[in-house]
């Protein structure tokens, strides 16, 4: 009878194999809950393989925004953050979840638009671009995503005096959606929308869309590297993950990421060892 | 997976990255299909074959089933396997066999159903001979469910088709981890959050080749097979 | 290899079969022991079929009382059925028959020399291989009955095996329900073939409209039937 369905067994093998070959692969890799930005830029594609030369060590790259990277660390299920909303990671590591914080890299928001530029923002401050969009009523696609760059986003409103969240209108476009998604959205709709520098100069599908507003201060990214804290979770792989933040703020890995460039243009600024944090 | 190649290039130069890929697409969905099918068949027959208080309803649950959206059972399966959650020890979340769970789930409810339906019919043919041949209620099962192999060869093929084609509950659970989880459905996705709306087309339409192909191939051995032993 | 329990006699007493409002069968007593074989005859919706069914157990009465060897459970250990339009399995003609043999309860190790045996002894050892369900009507209810006599029967019921056949295939069923009868099976089939029930017979049951009318020894019953239903059935009046 058991012959009968020889493909059931065999597949069920397959699984069971499939199942046992991820645990044995788990022993040297770690989970990093990191942001959108950082994959859809390329930028682990470029350092991950450097550093698994140098440790042997596996990085899985979980990538979600800030708001939902920082929920699955706080679940356990991340070794390591590496998000780009402060305020949020301070809390993080107050809250007992992160071990400690180190400041990373930096790269910057651009506004980006239409190249028409309808509602005549271009220029180079970011206060007085975002009171011309909600005065014109031109569409601004936001991310609503509760990422480090909706999160952004919503700071830069009330730095502009407005209140986004009360007065937004049919103008105002929360998709919920990840950078990519909302830039797409951005070039369908021809419509505004606030971006990190990485994930713009590596998008593909511009259409008609340009930076209109860049180098306001304001609009500077600062990303940071926790461990998650294993007193909190014992699953999590404290040596490891330790490794990969420690590269991360070392010369070594500073160094990787100032070279990680597209089209000539460099993404980010390593700034571990600007100030102590 | 290097962005400035069309899909089309990157299959004929057997790209490793979009191998690997479609490997564990196949991989996932194939032994989730095997799981469902070790499930599913057997509940299905069982419920063909019983009378019981409360069957239709559970009949209609289980045909409403089908349709269960991946995002909800991803979400579900999330809160299960996480860390913080009841199933946490076992550390499976971000990783294929959750991936697996994850559209077994999905599928048993398919599979379960159309072996249920065809189970039923198929007794309506066999039931006096099989009473008269006083077969028990296992032989029963396993008589029918191996004379009715050919029609549900199509429910398997349901049930890969949806897993094959999902991406909800794969990217919730298996993270989308490059070179680890990442699936063909969560490359597209992917691609198309970068903006990459041509390779992502071209690898959506590899898949829809894939699953066509498999889908061939199935209907040619069921014609075949079918013929060779009536 | 036989088992201690038989299921002969198979007792009727008053046995009824109501369908809604329609009476299939009406308080029939009839009592089937071994011996030669018995044809049930009659029109067509006389009854023919439900009395089989329910002599095989596959259906309850609705009124009455039946038993097999004096037990009432109806699982049918030592009797068989060969159906109007058999069910083949979807495997060979041998691995039909192997499968009998294991609902019969038949080791493992002897089923592939007894599958062997009752190929043979329907003639169908040269087709053993051949998927059943690509045999021809005629081989398909040898098969049947190859499958029937792999339960080791007592008894053994044929609904019509005939009706659908050429000839030369039914001479081959007939031949083989003959040797059956020979070897000691009790038989009971229901027929509307005249001819086949002076071939076949030893005793005659007569159904018509759902009654017994007439229970007798073939010979008498065909040349003197006593009821007048069964004389205008013999004499090819259309009877209702």
């Amino acid at each position: 009878m058991a012959s009968r369905r020889p493909f059931l067994p065999l597949a069920m093998l397959l699984g069971i194999a499939l199942v046992s070959s991820t645990s044995s692969a788990e022993d040297r890799s770690i989970v990093v809950a990191s942001t959108t930005s950082t994959q859809d830029s390329g930028l682990f594609g470029y350092l991950l393989p450097m550093f698994k030369a140098k440790t042997g060590i596996d990085v899985k790259v979980i990538a979600q925004g800030t708001g939902q990277a920082l929920d699955t660390a706080r679940r356990g299920d991340a070794d390591v953050v590496f998000v780009h909303a402060k305020p949020q990671e301070e809390r993080f590591v107050a809250d007992g979840f992160g071990v400690k914080r180190f400041d990373v890299m930096y790269n910057d928001f651009v506004l980006i638009g239409p190249k028409s530029d309808p509602a005549g923002v271009k220029g180079k401050d970011i206060a007085t671009a975002l009171k011309a969009i909600e005065a014109k009523g031109a569409p601004f696609v936001s991310r609503g995503d509760r990422s480090g760059t909706h999160a952004a986003e919503l700071a830069l409103w009330i730095i502009a005096g407005i209140d986004v969240a009360s007065t937004k209108g049919a103008w105002y476009r929360e998709i919920g959606q990840g950078m990519g998604a909302a830039l797409n959205t951005a070039s369908a709709m021809n419509a505004y929308v606030l971006s990190d520098r990485g994930t713009w100069i590596a998008f593909k599908n511009r259409g008609d869309l340009d930076i209109v507003v860049e180098g306001d201060k304001r609009l500077f990214n600062q990303y940071g590297v926790m461990l998650v804290n294993p007193e909190k979770y014992p699953s999590v792989k404290k040596e490891l993950g330790q490794t990969f933040v420690d590269w991360l703020i070392s010369p070594e890995g500073q160094a990787a990421i100032a070279g990680y460039k597209i089209d000539g243009q460099q993404l980010f600024f390593p700034d571990a060892a600007r100030k102590p944090d | 997976m290097p962005d400035h190649l069309s899909a089309l290039q990157l299959i004929l130069s057997g790209d490793p990255a979009l191998l690997a890929i479609v490997r564990l697409s196949l991989g996932v969905s194939l032994a989730a299909v095997a799981l469902a099918s070790a499930i599913g068949m057997p509940f299905g027959a069982l419920l063909a074959l019983t009378h019981f208080r409360g069957r239709a309803v559970l009949v209609v649950l289980l045909n409403a089933m089908m349709g269960l959206p991946p995002v909800v059972v991803g979400l579900a399966l999330y809160l299960l396997l996480s860390r913080a959650g009841p199933l946490g020890e076992l550390g499976i979340l971000f990783t294929p066999a959750a991936m697996v769970i994850a559209q077994t789930v999905l599928i048993v409810p398919i599979i379960a159903a159309l072996t249920r339906q065809t189970v039923e019919d198929l007794w309506v043919e066999y039931r006096d001979e099989l009473r008269a041949m006083n077969v028990g209620a296992v032989g029963r099962m396993t008589t029918l469910l191996w004379d009715a192999r050919f029609s549900l060869l199509t429910a398997l093929l349901a049930g890969f088709g949806r897993a094959a084609a999902e991406v909800g509950a794969v990217m919730i659970v298996g993270g989308n981890i490059d070179g680890f989880t990442r699936t063909m459905t969560t490359t597209v996705a992917l691609e198309t959050s970068k903006g990459n709306l041509p390779l992502a087309m071209g690898l959506g339409a590899i898949l829809i080749v894939i699953v066509l192909a498999i889908n061939a191939a199935a209907w040619g051995t069921r014609v075949w097979s079918q013929r060779v032993t009536g | 290899m036989r088992a201690p329990i038989s299921d002969l006699p198979v007792v009727l007493e008053d046995v009824s079969l109501q369908r809604g409002v329609a009476t299939i069968l009406d308080r029939i007593s009839l009592t089937i022991t071994p011996g030669a074989p018995t044809l049930l005859i009659g029109p067509n919706g006389s009854g023919k079929t439900s009395l089989l069914r329910l002599c095989m157990g596959l259906a309850a009465p609705t009124g009455g009382r039946i038993s097999w060897g004096g037990r009432s459970d109806p699982a049918p250990t030592r009797r068989a059925f060969v159906f109007q339009r058999p069910v083949m399995l979807r495997r060979t003609a041998s691995a039909n028959v192997t499968y009998a043999l294991a609902q019969a309860g038949v080791p493992h190790a002897h089923r592939p020399g007894r599958a062997v045996a009752l190929l043979e002894r329907v003639g169908l050892a040269d087709l053993a291989h051949r998927p059943a369900r690509l045999l021809s009507g005629g081989e398909q209810q040898r098969l049947a009955l190859a499958r029937a006599l792999a339960r080791d029967p007592e008894l053994l019921l044929l609904d019509e095996p005939t009706a659908n056949l050429d000839p030369a295939a039914t001479r081959a069923v007939e031949e083989i329900v003959t040797s059956a009868a020979q070897s000691g099976i009790k038989i009971v089939m229901a027929s509307h073939d005249l001819g086949q029930v002076r071939r076949l017979a030893g005793e005659v049951v007569f159904l018509a409209r759902g009654t017994l009318c007439e229970r007798a020894r073939a010979s008498e019953f065909l040349d003197h039937p006593s009821t007048p239903e069964a004389q205008a059935f013999l004499r090819g009046d259309l009877v209702i």
